[in-house]
């Protein structure tokens, strides 16, 4: 029995572990821990990430349960944005002199 | 395209990677060898913090005052934060906690040998804060730009701890060298134990160290043995001076031709013995690591039981409602 399905024997599963650094900015990941259930993961991870107020709060996600493109940059999951340099404002001529623009 | 050619193309992109100072990340393709090197030096490195725990937790119980209790306390729970920063870090390569933690009680895997002396003295809590950290920081600086990714940003948060470490070493011989004439003559004493050691963190000279030139081309280290060895030397002398403490090297002198300082050479042969297995604690360090491990073994059971036994309920409750 794995101990991600709760084995007493198998090793804790692996959490991803998110924190935010104060208000207003996104959760970003830190790092990873091992815990026994979701509740233990949030309490080590305040003990591993945030001894030094790196954080105002934390998001723990069993790593299994993430799904992952491959992060190859040549993969073709990226390809289409490649090519558009229409999508970005420096795309488009406007004279130096149009004020607010 | 056959495998023989999809492998060339592969070497090709992570070399491109590499040359452009670029990170590598987990599920990028690698070389064994890449991977087998890295594994080796983070678990190295990982055991070492949590080895380290050890000298310095020796003396909790008899800190002088709550002040160096409560600094201590928070030194040796850093210690430990370091040691999973990087076991997550070794981990995103392929090898399980449990493994890492079982190679270094059987003793396959190594940690830094500089563990592997005694804290005889409150003084040492000073002295390994100043140049055991000191050396640390010295070595690990440059790894946050290693070219392993999670390895950087493992090193990029010990880094930014390790300064309480170094500084808070530094103030506590500094109030002993303003006490009496024992406490100066304990930090003293600790400085001659610790120094040669401390040096030897660095490992092997160059020409004896065979595995420098291929971590170097990989970027994985930044610079060698010596250099760090150089570098760390020049740091501490004028502390050391500012200080008003005598580092056991008659051959410590200014060169202003090289701009460094010279020194002399570590007993590369009590290093060896020390790596081998020999040196004063070995046997002790892994004895307590076992120890805590095998004593903890209820606990992780306990707890998996106790997760298992509320995921049931949940389930149950789910499927009922």
């Amino acid at each position: 029995m794995s101990a991600a399905a709760g084995g007493v024997r198998g090793e804790w599963p692996l959490w991803e572990v998110f924190v935010r650094g104060k208000r207003g900015l996104n959760h970003v990941h830190v790092g990873s821990l091992h815990a026994a259930d979701a509740e233990m993961a949030v309490r080590n991870a305040r003990d591993v990430y945030t001894r030094r107020n790196e954080g105002v709060s934390i998001w723990v996600v069993k790593a299994s349960d993430v799904t992952a493109s491959s992060p190859d940059e040549k993969d073709p999951l990226f390809a289409p944005a490649g090519d558009k340099v229409y999508r970005h404002p420096t795309f488009y001529d406007v004279p130096a002199d149009v004020p607010h623009m | 395209m056959t495998q023989v050619e999809q492998e060339r193309e592969l070497q090709a992109q992570f070399d491109a990677v590499v040359a452009r100072h670029d990170r590598i990340e987990p599920r990028d393709w690698m070389p064994e060898g890449y991977r087998k090197t890295l594994v080796r030096q983070i678990a190295q490195h990982a055991h070492s913090e949590i080895i380290g725990m050890q000298p310095e937790g020796n003396w909790i119980t008899r800190a002088p005052s709550l002040r160096r209790k409560a600094t201590l306390l928070a030194k040796v729970q850093d210690e430990a934060g370091h040691g999973l920063y990087l076991y997550s870090a070794c981990e995103t390569l392929g090898v399980s906690r449990a493994e890492l933690t079982e190679l270094l009680i059987e003793g396959k895997q190594k940690y830094s040998s500089i563990f592997n002396y005694p804290t005889l003295s409150y003084a040492d809590v000073g002295t390994i804060g100043w140049l055991v950290d000191g050396a640390a920081i010295a070595n690990q600086v440059p790894l946050c730009r290693t070219s392993y990714g999670p390895y950087g940003r493992a090193m990029i948060r010990i880094c930014k701890e390790e300064s309480f470490h170094q500084r808070q070493g530094f103030e506590l011989l500094m109030t002993m060298m303003r006490g009496t004439d024992a406490q100066r003559a304990m930090v003293q004493e600790s400085v001659d134990r610790f120094w040669w050691p401390a040096l030897m963190m660095f490992g092997p000279p160059d020409d004896a160290s065979p595995n420098t030139a291929q971590s170097m081309a990989w970027g994985i280290k930044r610079d060698t043995n010596d250099e760090l060895r150089q570098k760390f030397v020049d740091m501490t002398v004028p502390q050391a001076e500012r200080l008003g403490v005598t580092l056991p090297d008659p051959a410590i002198a200014w060169n202003a031709e090289r701009g460094h300082y010279d020194f002399g050479e570590p007993d590369w042969e009590e290093f060896a013995a020390v790596v081998r297995g020999e040196g004063p604690c070995n046997a002790q360090r892994i004895a307590h690591r076992r120890r805590a491990h095998e004593e903890g073994a209820w606990v992780r059971e306990a707890a998996s039981a106790f997760a298992a036994q509320q995921a049931a309920a949940q389930q149950a409750q789910e499927v009922s409602a």
